[in-house]
Parts: C-alpha cells; structure tokens; sequence
C-alpha cells in the first residue's frame, strides 16, 4: 500500500509539474494557431513578464502600499511590459517578414528570443526574485486511503485550475468567435487572409500580447514556484516537447501533453532514474518527443501534414 | 538539331516503337471522399505525343501523379514497360526512365541553373564520397563528362546565358525551360510534361513547341502533355485523352477529339 | 576596374568549375592562405605587434579556426542540406570524448588519427540522430536534434567511464605530440589547427560542389521533387549528417585538445549549439566562407563590446556585456533574415558585385 501511495505521490506531482509546462505551451499554441508562426521566444516571455512584475510589486511593496494594490499595479505595469512587446515584434520583426516561410519566421523567434532575454535583464535585473503570489505549503490529501497522506503542494493545484480556466476561455475564443475565425485564416495562409480583408497587423499585435498575458500568468505560478530567474526560459525548452506530443495547434493537446511530459519525467526518474544513475529528467521528456514523432511525425493530436505537387 | 544524348538503354527489350509503354487499366483515385480519378483506362504507345486534355478539376494532374508514383490508386493496375503493378514510387519511375515537369515549377530555387540540370544527371553518376571529397580521380572525370552532356542540354534549349544564374531569380518562362532541361537530363523514355505552356506568351509557345517535337522526333521520347492550348495539342499530339470529372470521355486522334460531341459539351459547360 | 574579369576565358568545364573561377580570387585566397601559414608564424617569431603575444592566439585565431570549422560542419546539415539541427554542442563533446578515449586507451596512436576517429564516431551517432529525418521534418526536427543534446550533456556527466572517473568530471587532454615532438606554443598549436581547418574546409567544399552536394541542396530546395529525378532522400539527408557530425566532432576534438587543454562537459552545452547556429546564420547559410564570416563576428563581438567601453573610458559589467552581446545578436539575426537571408556571405558577394563595376554606376 505503501508504495502505491508512493506512485501517485511521484504521479500527481508530475501531472501537476506537467500543467506547469502547459502553461507555457499554450502560448506557443496560440501563437501557431492564429499566425503559424512557431514562436521560439515564448520562454523568454515568460521571463519578460516575470521579471517585470516581480520588479514592480518589490517596487511598489518598497514604497509602502498595500500588498493587493501593488499585486494589481504590478500585473497593470506587466501587461504593459507585454503589450509594448507585442507591438515591437508585430512592427519590427514579423511584419517585414509575412509572407516567407515558417523557417525563416521560426529563425527571426529564435532571434527575437535573444533580444528580448538580453533586453529583460538588462532593464530589470539578471538576479534571483522570489515571488510569493499563491499558498505554497503541502497539503496531505488522501489521509483516509494512505497513511500520512499523499503530498500535494498546493500551489502546483492553482496551477492546475488556472490552466484548466484558460484552456476553456481560448477554446471558446478560437471556436466561437470572430475573431478566433480570423486567427485560424491567418495561420492557414497569410497572403489569402489579408487578401480578404484580414488587418493581419493588428490580428498579430493581439496574438502576440494575448500569448505574453499567458506568459505572464504562467510567470506567476513559475515565479512563486522558483522564483523569477534566467533559469526559467530553459525550463520553458521543456514546453516543445510537450508541443510535439500534444499538438501545435491543440489548446487540449497543450494540456494532455504537458500531463504526459511531467508525469512521465517524474515516473521516469522515481522508478527509472536509480537503474542509470539518475538526472533522467533532464533529457526523458525530448527522447519521449522523439519517440513520438517516430510513430506519428505531426504529433499525437496534431494535423495530418499532407504534401501536393 | 541532334543533342548528342545516346538514346537510352531499352531494360524490357522488346518494346518497339508504335506498341504499348504505359497502360493504365481501372485506375480509381480517391482523397477521402472525393473520387479524382473513376476507372480511367488507357494507354501511351511508345515514340508518340500523348496528349490528356480536359476542363479544370478533371483529374489530369492527378493522373500523372498516379503514373510518377505520387498518389497511390485505390485500385487499378499500371503497367509500364510490359510489367503490371499496383502502384509505382518515384525512385523507381525515376530508374525506369519516367520524367515529369510540374504545374508549378518545381525547380531547386536556391540553385543555379547549371546546377539543376547537373542534377538531372544524378543516376547516370556514381562516385564515392571519398573521390568527391578530393574533387579528383572519377568523380572530376565524371563531373567533366556530365557537364559536357548538360551543356548540350542547355544548347538545345537556349538558355546559355542564364546557365549560371540561381532559378529563383528567373523569369516564368525561363523555369519552365530549366525544368525541361532538368527532365531531359534523366534521359527518360516517357517524359511526362504538366502544362509546360501555361503562362507562356506567343513567342515562348512556339520554343516550347519546337523543343517538344524535336524531342519527340530526334531523341525518340515518348511524351504525355497535359495542355490547354487546343492550337498546340491538336498540332503536336498522336492521340488525345480527354478527361472531365475524373472519366475519360473520349481517347483517339486530335481530330476524332474534336468532333467528338461530349468533348464540345464539356469544354462549352452543358450540365449534366 | 581592379575586379574585372576581363580577358579571362575559361577554355574548359574543369576550369570553369574551379572553386575561385576569377584570377583575382585565385590571388587573394593565395596570398592569404600564404599569410596563414607562413606570414604569421614568422611574425610571431620575430615578435612583430600583436603576434608577439600569445592572447592573439589562445583568444582568437584558434578559436575562431575552430569555431569556424563547427560552423562549417553545421552549415552543410542546416544550409545545404536544410536539416535543422539545435544539437551540434552535443556532437562537438562527441568528438571531444571520443577522441580523448582513444587516445587514452590506445596511447600508441597518433595524435591525428585519435581526433580523426573522434570525427568518425561523432558522424555514426550524426547517422543514427539523423535517422529520425527522414520522417521528421523542420521544426519537429529541431526539437528531435535536442534529444540529442540533452542526452549527451547527461551522458558524459553520468557515465564515469567517459570522462575516465575522474572525481571533478572535467578531463585533461592528452599532450599534442605529432611526430615525436610536443606542440607547446601557442605558434605550433595554432599551425596544427590551421592545418585541421584549412583541410577540411577544402573538403567540404569539394563536397558541397559535387553530385552529393547537389543532392544537398535539392533536398533542401524541394525534396519531393528530388526523388522524381533519382535522388534518394534517405542516402542524402544520412551523409548530410554523417559529414557535417563528422567536421563537428573533430572540431570538437579540436576544441577540447587545442583550445581547453582541460574542460567539462558544460563547455559544449546548449548554448554552443545556439552560438554555432547563430554563425551560421549570420555568416550566410549554405556559404562555407560564411561560416568563416560568421565565426569571427561572433567571437569578436564579445570583445568588442568589452574593450570599446573601456577605450572610452566607461566600465561595463560582465554581466551587462553579456546581455548587450544577446541583444545585438538578436537583433542582427532578425535584420538580416529581413534583409538579406544569405547572411554576410551574400553582403559580402554584393560588395565584390560593386568592386566589379567600379569605378562604373553599373
């Protein structure tokens, strides 16, 4: 009994840790789905929005107001940070670029990464910053079935309700909405969406800022759960995987392959890890994206690619 | 106006001039729920200009994407140098002297034309890595001798001036003259060609047209044209396939063709 | 009016196909491949300005010789052959481990064959890393190839009979002896890696102008078009990777050997494969000489950024050099896929345009 009270400690705190990881890959989702762009520097949006609440509530909190107003001024300073962002590299970097293919585009991210990495911790500091915006203490859950509880920490639970709650309000937005239709057009085929109409710039801009208003809400679980460091944009690496297991243009897939992803990595290391000498985690989750693509090159729930002549 | 090309090596052995090369039997293609090609028959004989006509949508590329081994039929029966199969793949179309130009022109855009049709040699080259590496022993000789062969290509087909010049940079028509280059490089014996007019003016038409008859006439290819200029399919054609809908309406000379009552139906738009 | 190739008949396709066609070139290449190879060993003997010292050396001829050479090697799975790979630091420290355990375990080879087998093995894990290819295709790849290099960052941290069992991790490299002699100097050193580079760089750029490198490029350009006139995606695509791993892991060899003289695992993490992509890039995809181009702006940049504000007198943090080298980068990467996606080779190509035609408009 033991050790399956064991097995769903390790398991449950992989799903958990794995909606972490779909926190982020929702943006990358939003961001293919309504442009096709595949926007490598989503990592380092979270670090943008990260950095730049944490900065500005320890700046307002230094200035004497009240934790809950500083919180809001911070998400308002944030989102701006974001929005500002957003229209840069509608401006300066995927507008000159519509209409070349998705490698050179997927090539200017990986470029626009480094910019915004660089720029972030130039203007807000390349520190440590804890941040401390949901309860973090354990939480024994189960007592009755398994004694001691299992452990949960209750903070990887509000992860888990906020990605559920965006999972339902971008899914609604890309069904039923106009604007949703619109985002679908442009990803399909950028000329053809501007040629009926489609302001491709300010469908963009909102993309763009939608994606970094993720990134940020993201930020603030991943802040609260690390602290806002440098260090997150390589966990944020960890998102493709899940991408490519659960689709580049699935919000559910987002989520089922972030539980894939983080369940597997920690089953992996509990039970796997102690057989090679541990640190699995590190490369487990790319090995098992490679699995898949093996078997199902676009993914598990992804569109069949298919190729005319 | 000879190339110089040898004419290329019969494998089957026994296919003269006037039988069949390609047959086509009971081809059925289908995407999902939509029948491109229903039961279409029918055949190339070798040494002559076949031409498949037919309105947009009939299913005329698709059919030779069947005989190049790009879509699969759900049923039917190929059968090309006397040997029947379900379907072909392109590596072995290729091997088996099968050559095809695209709708679309589907050039190495990031090369030269040169280049292109140099690649066109790639199964008559066989060299290994290591001499390549040192740009020495058989693979310099090779590379001299295919650029010899090329070179005549590119004299047959005017294009000297553009030979060093990367095909993204070239004009419409020009292109399509490469991609003939490139097909004609494989020495192939069905040389199967998608529009290899379209977009061309007065003047174009009337190179491509004289490239395609000599082509027919001096190297012996066999030829599948897909056109829409009536002019060019009735002046150079043996015979004419007319497609609509994915059937074949009428197989037979270009002047049979043209009388044909079903075939004036379908290009005037008489509903069905 | 210096650039014109006027007069200058080719009378044969070997000549026409030559790598530097116009006798300028020929010349230039000449003179400075003289240079290289003599010019600057003389100089630093006679202690003539900045060759006199070693920092010319240690900080930026040899790395950039061999960062150059990785380049070159990732230029012909990314630029030619148009495979994405974000996993070339893992095939360098290939090469760097496999090399240091053949020299290890078989002291009596010589010191060129243990890093050329390096190479050899890096270019079967290259093949069997490049197998995934054939059905993965763009940025699914690209996330594939970092597999690749997470897989080996833990591997040869991990796995102790790697790195010999040594309790820090980080190894020694054997001493460069060539031919009975110990190549100490930073001079000696930098010859043997000129030697290596300039090797293979000839090489690869026969390869590139070759059948096989045709078939590169038409995989690249369009590959469904390719199999239509014979060209076999699966042997194309497995050299591509097998040659370009091979130029990496010997560079990594290099690296570790030459350059380090000690390292650790980390010295070819991921952020040497973005380093090396961005060479790439910037130099010009599909250009050998641009990955020349690109390695050296790479590495100076750095530098630059470091000495200029301290010409003028302005102190700069590490720290802040670091994030501006990050920025710039970016930012240049995006200007130049905006404005001319074949780097600085292409830039450089329209500057030789322009000398062509001086002192004429056109």
């Amino acid at each position: 009994m033991a050790s399956l009270g064991n097995f769903i400690e390790v398991l449950s705190g992989g799903l958990l840790a794995g909606v972490l990881y779909s926190l982020v890959a929702l943006g990358f989702v939003l961001i293919f789905k309504a442009s096709g762009v595949f926007n490598f520097a989503q990592g380092s949006m979270v670090l943008l929005a990260g950095l730049a609440l944490v900065r500005s509530l320890d700046f307002l909190v230094a200035h004497s107001m009240p934790f809950a107003v500083a919180v809001v001024g911070a998400l308002l300073f944030a989102s701006l940070v974001m929005a500002f962002t957003a229209w840069v590299i509608e401006r300066f970097v995927l507008g000159p670029l519509v209409n070349q293919d998705g490698l050179i585009l997927f090539m200017s991210t990986i470029g626009a990464t480094f910019i915004i990495e660089g720029a972030a911790q130039l203007a807000f500091g390349s520190d440590v910053y804890p941040l401390k915006l949901y309860p973090t203490d354990a939480w024994f859950a189960l007592q009755s079935l398994f004694p001691g509880g299992v452990l949960v920490n209750k903070l990887d639970v509000w992860g888990g309700l906020i990605a559920a709650f965006l999972v339902a309000g971008l899914a609604i937005f890309f069904q039923r909405t106009k604007t949703g239709r619109a985002l679908r057009a442009v990803a399909d085929d950028h000329a053809a969406a501007q040629s009926v109409g489609i302001p491709i710039s300010w469908i963009w801009f909102v993309v763009w800022l939608v994606a970094g208003l993720v990134a940020l809400v993201a930020a603030t679980v991943w802040g609260t759960k690390l602290g806002v460091q440098f260090s997150i944009t390589f966990l944020a690496l960890k998102a493709l995987p899940v991408l490519i297991i659960g689709g580049l243009t699935s919000v559910p897939g987002a989520i089922v392959g972030g539980l894939i992803v983080g369940a597997g990595e920690k089953l992996a290391e509990a039970y796997l890890g102690p057989l090679i000498g541990g640190g699995i985690e590190y490369w487990f989750a790319f090995v098992l994206a490679l699995a898949v693509l093996l078997v199902r090159p676009q993914g598990v729930f992804g569109e069949r690619i298919i190729e005319r002549i | 106006m000879r190339t110089g090309v040898d004419k290329p090596n019969d494998t089957s052995g026994t296919i003269a001039p006037g039988e069949v090369l390609l047959a086509v039997e009971h081809v059925v293609l289908s995407f999902g729920g939509v029948k491109a090609i229903r039961d279409v028959s029918f055949d190339i004989r070798k040494g002559e200009v076949r031409a498949i006509i037919g309105p947009n949508g009939a299913g005329k590329t698709s059919m030779l994407n069947v005989i190049n081994g790009f879509y699969h039929p759900q049923t039917g029966t190929i059968t090309y140098k006397g040997d029947p199969r379900q379907r072909m793949r392109p590596y072995i179309a290729a091997t088996q002297g099968i050559a095809r130009t695209f709708q679309n022109v589907a050039l190495f855009k990031g090369m030269s034309t040169l280049d292109n049709i140099m690649a066109g040699r790639t199964l008559k080259m066989s060299n290994s890595l290591f001499s390549q590496a040192f740009y020495w022993g058989s693979a310099l000789k090779q590379e001299i001798e295919h650029r010899e062969v090329v070179e005549k290509i590119i004299d047959f087909l005017e294009i000297q001036a553009i030979r060093k010049t990367p095909v993204g940079k070239l004009p419409y028509g020009l292109q399509k003259r490469v991609e003939l280059g490139r097909a004609l490089a494989t020495e192939p014996e069905l040389l199967l060609l998608d529009e290899p007019m379209a977009g061309m003016n007065l003047e174009e038409k009337q190179d491509m047209s004289r490239f395609i008859i000599d082509i027919n006439q001096q190297l012996g290819t066999t030829m599948a044209l897909i056109e829409h200029d009536m002019g060019v399919v009735m002046d150079l054609s043996d015979r004419v396939a007319v497609l609509e809908y994915g059937q074949l309406i009428a197989d037979g000379t270009p002047d049979e063709v043209q009388k044909n009552q079903r075939v004036i139906d379908a290009y005037l738009g008489v509903s069905h | 009016m210096l650039y014109r190739e006027n007069g200058q008949y080719k009378t044969s396709y070997a000549a026409d196909a030559a790598i530097f066609p116009i006798r300028q070139d020929k010349i230039a290449v000449g003179l400075l491949l003289l240079f290289a190879f003599a010019g600057v060993p003389l100089l630093a003997i006679m202690g003539v300005g900045p060759f006199g010292h070693d920092y010319i050396f240690k900080a930026l001829l040899i790395p950039f010789l061999i960062l150059a050479l990785a380049a070159i090697g990732l230029n012909i799975l990314v630029g030619y052959c148009g495979q994405i790979s974000l996993g070339a630091g893992a095939f360098m420290a290939v090469g760097a481990y496999s090399a240091y355990n053949f020299a290890l375990r078989i002291p009596e080879l010589p010191l060129v064959i243990s890093i050329l087998l390096g190479g050899g093995v890096a270019a079967l894990v290259g093949i069997l890393f490049g197998i995934p290819s054939l059905r993965i295709k763009g940025l699914y790849l690209a996330v594939a190839t970092l597999a690749a290099q997470f897989f080996f960052d833990w591997l040869f941290i991990r796995v102790k009979w790697f790195t010999n069992y040594t309790p820090s991790g980080s190894v020694n490299a054997p001493k460069l002896e060539f031919f009975g002699s110990i190549l100490d100097s930073p001079t000696e050193r930098y010859l043997l890696t000129l030697s290596f580079v300039a090797a293979l760089a000839l090489l690869a750029k026969n390869l590139t102008r070759s059948m096989v490198g045709r078939q590169w490029m038409a995989i690249r350009d369009m590959d469904i078009a390719a199999e239509i006139i014979g060209i076999r995606p699966l042997y194309a695509k497995l050299t591509a990777f097998a040659i370009s791993s091979f130029i990496i892991g010997v560079a990594g060899a290099l690296w570790a050997f030459v350059h380090l003289g000690s390292w650790e695992p980390l010295a070819f993490n991921i952020d040497r494969s973005f380093q090396l992509l961005f060479m790439v890039i910037i130099g010009g995809l599909g250009s050998i000489m641009g990955s020349f181009l690109g390695a050296a702006f790479i590495l100076i940049l750095p530098i630059m950024l470091d000495q200029l504000p301290r010409a003028l007198g302005l102190h700069v943090s590490v720290e802040t050099v670091s994030h501006l080298v990050s920025i710039i980068t970016g930012t240049l990467i995006c200007y130049l896929l905006i404005v001319e996606p074949h780097g600085f080779a292409r830039l450089w190509g329209l500057v030789k345009e322009k000398m062509r035609l001086w002192p004429y408009p056109y």
